[in-house]
């Protein structure tokens, strides 16, 4: 086997951003169109139906957006830990919490003028899934127990909790599910169809709500946190060089708790919409996975905001469009669009440097023949 | 005439828009000690990369004993007789000489015949060339001297009859550079080729019959030994008259300004490193600290510093105790006290390399006015003062964007101590300050330690190069195995007493 050595220097920005991700994506894409044709169906319109589906009506483009709001929240909430280099696998039980959070916030104070009760609902979520963060980064700093494994057990415990709280706690009482009552109608965030109610547009229900917006801003928010802030250089800091950010008198022990509280927190937002915006209130294993998909949002968008929206929205699509083609086509199931998603994270996390170096080394070579010419 | 054993023709290489090499010639005679000598970054590394099989020459034909050859691996160039001692040894810690070897070449899958069989080829080695090393001792266990050793004898196991050494004597101490250097004459007198990358002229000096000199990837020179001289070959280097000695002046001392009484250091393994301690510099002195890398100057400087944690006695800073066991400032609270520290391990410790010049430049003093102010970094203000600070301290490129580890050894070490030195420290403890910098730098790193000595700093200066403790202190300390052994004052000491006491003998 032959050693590629590519100076890092050389290779162009958009290649390793842009290309690679792309040519990882295109692999796993063909790889999925090979199951699809083995299970006895057409890739080619298996593809039509995932576009038309997620971007040809209006409520499945809506669809499409909703999803892609869930996966910028923990899409971020990963990369803000991984910044200062803690893989936080426990986004599923961040936002299940942070969903507890939003809950308890709202039903209690929704008195209050609306818009104070859903800014202190986004609170109530940030702050909870930045508590069941907590836990973990302290162990972490503290004690030294990896962050990957107590989060991973916080994922279950964070699950076990909330079944015991919905069935014994506050589960609403006139009914046998492990749900709570609904949140007071007034106080629930405005659908899209709502708003386009307002601009004289009929369109059918979707899940998309205000919660878009809130994602929006927590890309701008995290962008800034980590790239203009001192509390963003300082985890950055920590993240890349432990050691010199000792010598530097920054301390380890607080830029893991605060990296891994604000990734709790972002990823405790998905809580703002499933439940303000959407089911209105808390239903066993709402988080849906999402939590662990926003990894590979994050790995795909290379923990850079400006990453991370356009793969939350490929997933949005994925999701969306794969809801379509299962239902169109009866030999493909749900299970198969959650191996797509596998092939994904397969090929643009794990397999990330498989191709790598031959494509930055192919383009290194390409540029400086150009220029010697 | 004789002809030569290894002769390059034209090679060429690049790197992105960056040209390593640029039409190299060189011809090395069999049974010579041939020296490569250039700054950092004049390509010498990679041409023998390039030899050793590790890098591919984008243009330009490698002849070994007439012969053009292509090498494609390593692998190849072991099989063609070339063998290489890498500056950081390639051996696997808890694997004993033996084993370490033979690693690749065992040549069988249960150890048996071969094995024994190796194991006499090397003692007949070890004795023909005088190397005393136990083939049964594990690596770990070895000092950095004979770790060199067990590298040039798996060389010459494996067939070496070009044996590349790249900045073999960085971690020696004076004694061992002389058994190296013995080893390396009787390999020649055998009739071993041996070709020595340094950018010591004094090694050239003593060693080589013959010298190439490279600058900015090219071959400036080649010449025979006897018909050059050490202020000659430096001119050829850097493409000007270099000052070897530093230019120093009487200097006023003034009162005792940092005061380390009897103190104790543990590292992270719960070792103690420092034992009982006591020193004092005054200001406008710099005191240096002689001693073989991993003789506790590393966890002295970082106790010094706030990093780690004294196990007993204290450190005073202008009479006022800064640490003892139960309580220490850390770095931060320190430089806002006038304590400035140059990093031994600047890729370790001193700076990041993914981050941005720019980001280095206010590492530390991030979150002081005006780079910040409350949370916000101030964009505007750190670029302008980069740009100032870089052209000030001439770091090339000027350029606050580029990442970190872009920088050459040497400019990345003037970043760190622009940064350290601006703030104009009172007291300045400065770790390995040229280690993997070139000349031109090292002068002006010189320079700058000077001139802060002269403004009425109190500078603690620990290097393993005696060298620059000999040109720099005004007064030497001497540590070994975690204790000061020896203390002189700079004046009529001379490298081989520092030398013994270095190696805890005298």
């Amino acid at each position: 086997m032959s050693n590629i050595v590519v100076d890092k220097s050389k290779v162009p920005w958009w290649v390793s951003n842009v290309i690679v991700p792309l040519v990882n994506l295109t692999l796993a894409l063909l790889v999925s169109g090979l199951f699809i044709f083995i299970a006895g169906e057409n890739p080619i319109e298996a593809v039509k139906l995932i576009i038309f589906g997620s971007f040809g009506y209006i409520q499945g483009f809506a669809y499409t957006l909703y999803y892609t709001t869930n996966f910028i929240f923990t899409g971020l909430a990963f990369a803000v830990a991984f910044h200062c280099r803690l893989f936080n696998i426990g986004g599923e039980g961040q936002a299940y919490i942070g969903g507890l959070g939003v809950f308890l916030v709202a039903i209690n104070l929704s008195f209050l003028p609306i818009p104070i009760v859903w800014l202190l609902s986004i609170c109530g979520a940030f702050l909870f899934g930045a508590a069941w963060a907590y836990i973990p980064a302290y162990l972490q700093s503290k004690r030294g127990s990896h962050v990957v494994i107590t989060t991973i057990m916080f994922n279950f415990i964070a699950s076990s909790l909330m079944i015991f709280l919905l069935v014994d706690v506050i589960r609403d009482t006139n009914q046998m599910a492990p749900h709570t009552v609904k949140l007071p109608e007034a106080i629930w965030l405005p659908s899209f169809e709502a708003f386009s109610g307002i601009l004289g547009i009929k369109i059918r229900y979707s899940p998309l709500n205000l919660t878009f917006l809130l994602a929006i801003a927590s890309l701008f928010f995290v962008w800034f946190l980590v790239w203009k802030t001192k509390w963003g250089y300082e985890m950055r800091a920590v993240g890349h060089n432990t050691q010199a950010a000792i010598y530097a008198g920054i301390s380890p022990h607080k830029n893991i708790i605060i990296a891994m509280c604000i990734s709790g927190g972002l990823a405790g937002l998905l809580g703002v919409n499933e439940i303000l915006g959407v089911s209105h209130k808390i239903q066993a294993g709402f988080p849906a996975g999402y939590g662990f998909t926003g990894i590979a949002v994050a790995l795909m968008g290379r923990n850079h905001p400006i990453g991370i929206l356009p793969a939350a929205f490929l997933f949005g699509i994925l999701y969306q469009g794969g809801s379509e083609v299962t239902f169109e086509m009866p030999n493909i199931t749900r299970y198969m669009f959650v191996a797509v998603q596998g092939l994904i994270i397969l090929f643009s996390g794990a397999l990330e440097n498989l191709f790598r170096p031959q494509i930055e080394s192919f383009f290194v070579r390409r540029l400086s023949k150009e220029v010697s010419v | 005439m004789v002809s030569p054993i290894l002769e390059l023709t034209n090679i060429n290489k690049s790197f992105g828009h960056v040209q390593a090499n640029k039409n190299i010639n060189l011809k090395i005679n069999k049974g010579t000690i041939h020296g490569i000598i250039g700054e950092n970054g004049a390509g010498k590394s990679t041409l023998m990369s390039i030899v050793f099989g590790l890098y591919q020459a984008n243009s330009g034909s490698i002849k070994i004993n007439g012969k053009d050859i292509n090498l494609r691996s390593p692998r190849d160039s072991i099989i063609n007789g070339i063998g290489m001692v890498h500056q950081h040894f390639m051996l696997v810690e808890n694997f004993t000489v033996l084993e370490n070897i033979i690693l690749g070449f065992e040549g069988e899958t249960v150890f048996g015949e071969k094995l024994a069989k190796a194991k006499e080829d090397l003692e007949k080695l070890c004795e023909n060339y005088n190397f005393n090393i136990d083939l049964d001792a594990t690596i770990a266990d070895l000092s950095v001297g004979f770790r060199q050793r067990v590298e040039i004898l798996k060389s010459l196991y494996r067939g070496a009859e070009i044996l590349i050494l790249d900045e073999p004597t960085g971690v020696l101490t004076p004694q061992e550079v002389d058994e190296l250097f013995k080893i390396l004459r009787s390999l020649r007198d055998e009739g071993k080729t041996i070709v020595l990358i340094t950018h010591k002229l004094i090694e050239i000096m003593d060693l080589t019959s013959e010298v190439s000199v490279m600058r900015q990837g090219e071959m400036v020179g080649h010449t025979k030994t006897k018909d050059t001289d050490k202020e000659k070959l430096a001119e050829m280097m850097v493409g000007r008259s270099v000052l070897l000695r530093v230019d120093k002046k009487e200097t006023k001392k003034g009162e005792v300004i940092f005061k380390v009484n009897n103190l104790s250091v543990k590292d992270d393994l719960d070792v103690i490193r420092v034992k009982n301690v006591n020193l004092e510099i005054r200001s406008g002195e710099i005191l240096g600290i002689a001693g073989v890398t991993g003789n506790g100057q590393t966890e002295l400087l970082e106790a010094l510093s706030g990093i780690r944690k004294v196990k007993s006695g204290n450190i005073e800073l202008f009479g006022e105790k800064i640490s003892d066991q139960d309580n220490f400032l850390n770095p931060r609270m320190l430089k806002e006290k006038g304590l400035a520290h140059v990093p031994e391990d600047r890729q370790r410790m001193g700076l990041i390399s993914d981050f941005k010049a720019y980001e280095n430049l206010i590492f530390g003093y991030h979150d002081q006015e005006p780079f910040s102010k409350s949370a916000l970094l101030n964009s505007k203000e750190i670029t302008e003062y980069s740009s100032k600070i870089m052209q000030e301290y001439d770091v090339r490129p000027n350029s606050p964007n580029l990442i970190t580890s872009n920088f050459s050894g040497g400019n990345q070490q003037k970043i760190i101590l622009s940064r350290e030195l601006n703030e104009n420290p009172k007291v300045l403890l400065v770790g390995q300050p040229t280690r993997g910098v070139d000349i031109g730098a090292i002068e002006f790193i010189h320079q700058r330690l000077i001139h802060m000595r002269d403004k009425g700093a109190a500078i603690l200066l620990a290097s393993v190069e005696l060298d620059e403790i000999l040109s720099l202190s005004d007064r030497i300390i001497v540590m070994f195995d975690g204790k000061i052994v020896g203390e002189k004052e700079n004046e009529n000491v001379t490298d081989r007493e520092l030398g013994l006491l270095m190696a805890g003998v005298a």
